[in-house]
C-alpha cells in the first residue's frame, strides 16, 4: 500500500510499504478514505519530536471503512462490523485501565509498549498515539491507504452515511482538542478568553469558548487570513502580534485585568516578533539544548489575569528554558494541560455536528490526493496559498 | 583496630599504588618515547612511537581514574593490560624466527612477562574491590525490584501469577514454566547469546491473594529466587504488585556490565515485564505494535525497526 513516510527533516515521500496486519485479537484494519495533516505533524516533519525515525509513517487524523476485524474486537463490540464507516480517535486507549475508565483516554496505561522510553523523558508515559514517534508506541500512522487500529472495540466511532468525510474527519483530533482547551478553562459568565494560535485547533478553541459562554474571545496570530477566518466563523477578536504589542493590547481590551482564561494552541515551534528572543530559542532548539520555542506560552502566562487559568493543548516534547515561573506561582494561576481525551468528547461533538450547531468544514483550505502529501506538508508548513488545513484523500 | 587489618583500607592503598605506577609508566612513554621503544624492543617499527604515546596517554587516564575515582576503576587497568598483552604478542609474532631480530624478541618477551605480572596484580586488586562490595567469596548477587498497579482485584491478579505456566506470557526471558506433580516446576529461559538455560524451582511460601515466593533448586546454573506481593491499592485503584528478584549472576557487577553491553538493562527488563503483566491482566493480551510485532518474543527495544507495517510481504490488500 501507499503511505506518507518521513525521510528526515522537511522531507516526506509517498512510498510503497507493507500492508498492515492484525497483530492483536482486538485489532481492526481500516481502509482510509480521508486523512488530514495536523499542525503537530509539522513538529515531526521538522524533526523536533524525539524518537520519530526516518521511515516512520505519519498520520493521526484519519477515517475510513473497517475492512478487517479481529475476533476479540468483534466479541467485545458486537455492533461494530466490517464495512462500517468510522472515525478513529488519535490517542490509542484500552478502555480497561484506571485513566481510561475515568475518561482520561490520552493517558491510557496499556497502549504504549514503549512506555519505558517515554518515562525516561517525561517521568510517566501518556497513551500510545498513531504515527507519533517510537516513544509514543511506534504505531504506523493513518496517512496511508490502510491502518491497523488497536483496541478497535474502544476507539472507532461509527458515523452516519449522510455526513461527509469533511464534516466528521476533525472529530479525530483538532475539534476535540480545541474543545477540550476551552473545557479545561471552566469558563464562567463574564470571562474573557484569549487564544494563541489561529490554526485549526485555535479556531475550534475560539468556537468552543463562544459556545461555552465567554463574554469575549480574543485570538492571536500573525497570519492575516487565519485571523480573518477566526473573526468570521467564531466571532473572535483578532490580534496580529506583528502589528501590535499583545500584552499591552490585552490589558487595554480587559481594562487592565488581563484575560481570565488563556489557551496555548501553538506549542513548541512558536514564532515571535521579538527577533532576539526567536533567535535565542531557535538556536537552543536546533542545538537540542531545549526542545521547545515557547514564546506563545510565555506571553500567555504573563498576560493571564490574577487567579486565571492557562490551558495548554499546543504540543511540547521535552524541556523548556526561560519560563516565567515566578509569574505563574505568585498569581494563583491554574495550569491545565493534556493531549485531548478524544473518546470522551467525541459523542457530544458528533451530536453537535449532526444537529448543525457546529460545521467544522470552514478550516479546510486544500483537498489533495494522498500521492501529493509532500506538497501538502510544504504549503502547510510555510502557510502558502492561505493553507490552514490539508485533507488528503485516497 | 589497626588500619592494616581493615581489608577495605588495604585495597584502597593497593589501588592508589597502582595509580601512582600508571603515572610512572605514562610519563616516560609520552616524553621519552624513543628510549621506551628501544627498551621494549620495537625501535625498528615506524608505528611504535604512536602506539607507545597512545598507551602513555591511556596510562595517565588510568592514573587519574585510580587516584581520583572509585576503587573499582582498577578494572580499567585490567582492560588496558589485556590490550597491552595483545599488542606485545603481535610484536613478538612479527619478529619471531628472524635472525637479526633475536635480541628484540628477548626484550619483547621480558616486557611481556613484566606486563603479565602487572596484570596479575591488577586482577588481584580488582577482585578485592569486587569482594569489598559484595562480601567475601561470592559473585555479586543481582537484586531487582519493580512495581505496578493493576486495575483488577488482588485475588484475580494473584491467581493469574500463581499459575506459573502464565509467566512466559509477559516475562521476556522465560520460554516456558511447567508445573510438576510434586509442586515443583521446571523453568526454561533464554540466556545470553541465544543459549537456553533451565532449572527446577519450588514455591517457598505463599499466602493466597497476598504473597508468593519461589526459589530455584540446587543445580540451577544461575541461582535465583523471587517474591511478589499483592496489596489492594487505595481508593479502589486495583492491586499494587511489587516484585523482588534475586539472581546470582556470574561475574557480579562485571557480569551485569557485560549484560548491559548486549543491550540488556535488567531493571528496565523487570519493569517492562510488569508492564506486560498489567496489559495481559487489563486488556487480555500483550499489546503489539509494528515495531515490536511479536510482543514478548520481541527483540530488545534498542533494535526497533521503523514504524511501518512489518513482517511478511504485502498481502495484496491494496489490490482490492
Amino acid at each position: 500500500m501507499k503511505a506518507v513516510v518521513w525521510q528526515g527533516p522537511s522531507k516526506v515521500k509517498v512510498k510503497e510499504v507493507p500492508d498492515p496486519q492484525l497483530l492483536n485479537p482486538r485489532d481492526a484494519i481500516v481502509k482510509i478514505s480521508s486523512t488530514a495533516i495536523c499542525g503537530s505533524d509539522l513538529h515531526l516533519y521538522d524533526g523536533y519530536i524525539p524518537s520519530f525515525m526516518p521511515g516512520d509513517v505519519f498520520g493521526h487524523e484519519f477515517m475510513g471503512e473497517v475492512v478487517e476485524l479481529g475476533p476479540g474486537a468483534a466479541e467485545r463490540r458486537p455492533d461494530l462490523k466490517v464495512g462500517d464507516r468510522v472515525v478513529v480517535p488519535f490517542p490509542i486507549a484500552c478502555g480497561a485501565c484506571t485513566p481510561c475508565q475515568r475518561g482520561l483516554t490520552s493517558l491510557c496505561e496499556n497502549s504504549n509498549p514503549n512506555a519505558g522510553e517515554a518515562e525516561k523523558v517525561m517521568g510517566h508515559s501518556p497513551s500510545g498515539i498513531f504515527g507519533y514517534s517510537h516513544m509514543l508506541g511506534g504505531y504506523p500512522g493513518g496517512q496511508a491507504e490502510y491502518v491497523r487500529v488497536p483496541f478497535a472495540d474502544v476507539g472507532p466511532f461509527k458515523v452516519d452515511d449522510d455526513l461527509t468525510d469533511d464534516q466528521v474527519l476533525f472529530l479525530t483530533d483538532v475539534l476535540p482538542t480545541g474543545w477540550m482547551a476551552a473545557d479545561m478553562c471552566d469558563i464562567q459568565p463574564g470571562d474573557v478568553v484569549a487564544v494563541w494560535g489561529a490554526g485549526p485547533v485555535g479556531q475550534f478553541a475560539c468556537l468552543a469558548a463562544e459556545i461555552m459562554g465567554a463574554a469575549k474571545v480574543i485570538v492571536i496570530d500573525r497570519v492575516p487570513e487565519r485571523l480573518a477566518m477566526a473573526a468570521e466563523h467564531t466571532g473572535a477578536h483578532p490580534l496580529n502580534y506583528e502589528e501590535t504589542s499583545v500584552l499591552k493590547e490585552l490589558r487595554e481590551l480587559t481594562a487592565g485585568r488581563g484575560p481570565d482564561r488563556v489557551i496555548d494552541a501553538v506549542g513548541m515551534e512558536a514564532h515571535t516578533d521579538l527577533a532576539a528572543v526567536h533567535a535565542y530559542d531557535k538556536a537552543k532548539q536546533v542545538a537540542k539544548l531545549s526542545t521547545e520555542r515557547p514564546q506563545a506560552l510565555r506571553e500567555a502566562i504573563l498576560s493571564v489575569a490574577n487567579g486565571g487559568t492557562v490551558s495548554i493543548v499546543g504540543v511540547y516534547g521535552g524541556l523548556v528554558d526561560k519560563f516565567p515561573l515566578g509569574s505563574l506561582m505568585n498569581r494563583s494561576v491554574t495550569v491545565r494541560t493534556g493531549q485531548a481525551h478524544v473518546h470522551r468528547y467525541l459523542p457530544d461533538l458528533y451530536r453537535r455536528i449532526r444537529s448543525g450547531e457546529i460545521d467544522p468544514r470552514f478550516i479546510i483550505s486544500h483537498h489533495l490526493p494522498l500521492a501529493d502529501a509532500a506538497h501538502g506538508y510544504d504549503i502547510f508548513k510555510h502557510k502558502e496559498q492561505a493553507c490552514t488545513k490539508v485533507v488528503l484523500t485516497t | 583496630m589497626k588500619s592494616t587489618q581493615n581489608p577495605e583500607r588495604g585495597t584502597g592503598r593497593l589501588v592508589r599504588a597502582l595509580g601512582v605506577a600508571s603515572l610512572g609508566l605514562g610519563v616516560p612513554m609520552l616524553w621519552r618515547t624513543t628510549e621506551v621503544a628501544r627498551l621494549v624492543g620495537v625501535d625498528d617499527s615506524a608505528t611504535a612511537p604512536a602506539v607507545i604515546k597512545g598507551v602513555g596517554a591511556r596510562e595517565l587516564a588510568h592514573a587519574a581514574a585510580l587516584l581520583l575515582g572509585p576503587q573499582r576503576a582498577v578494572w580499567t587497568r585490567v582492560a588496558g593490560d589485556a590490550l597491552d598483552l595483545a599488542v606485545l604478542g603481535h610484536a613478538i609474532h612479527e619478529r619471531q624466527g628472524r635472525r637479526r631480530q633475536r635480541d628484540r624478541v628477548t626484550r619483547l618477551t621480558a616486557a611481556t612477562a613484566a606486563v603479565a605480572g602487572i596484570t596479575a596484580l591488577d586482577l588481584y586488586a580488582a577482585a578485592r574491590t569486587a569482594r569489598a562490595q559484595h562480601g567475601r567469596g561470592r559473585p555479586g548477587p543481582l537484586s531487582l525490584e519493580a512495581s505496578t498497579t493493576v486495575n483488577r482485584p488482588p485475588d484475580e491478579v494473584y491467581a493469574f501469577w500463581r499459575d506459573l505456566a502464565n509467566l512466559p506470557t509477559f516475562m521476556l526471558h522465560l520460554e516456558s514454566v511447567t508445573p510438576q506433580a510434586d509442586g515443583r516446576s521446571h523453568w526454561v529461559a533464554k540466556g545470553p547469546a541465544g543459549r537456553k538455560v533451565s532449572w527446577d524451582a519450588e514455591i517457598t511460601s505463599e499466602e493466597t491473594g497476598r504473597r508468593l515466593a519461589w526459589r530455584s533448586l540446587k543445580g540451577a546454573s544461575v541461582d535465583n529466587s523471587g517474591t511478589v506481593h499483592f496489596v489492594p491499592a487505595p481508593g479502589d485503584r486495583g492491586t499494587e504488585v511489587r516484585v523482588v528478584l534475586h539472581y546470582d549472576v556470574p561475574g557480579g557487577l562485571l557480569g551485569r556490565a557485560v549484560a548491559r553491553l548486549f543491550g540488556e538493562e535488567p531493571e528496565q527488563q523487570v519493569r517492562d515485564d510488569l508492564r506486560r503483566f498489567k496489559q495481559v491482566m487489563e486488556t487480555g493480551d500483550v499489546v503489539r505494535t509494528e515495531i515490536l510485532p511479536r510482543g514478548t518474543e520481541a527483540k530488545r527495544q534498542l533494535v526497533q525497526g521503523v514504524a511501518q507495517a512489518s513482517g511478511s510481504a504485502s498481502n495484496g490488500r491494496s489490490a482490492r
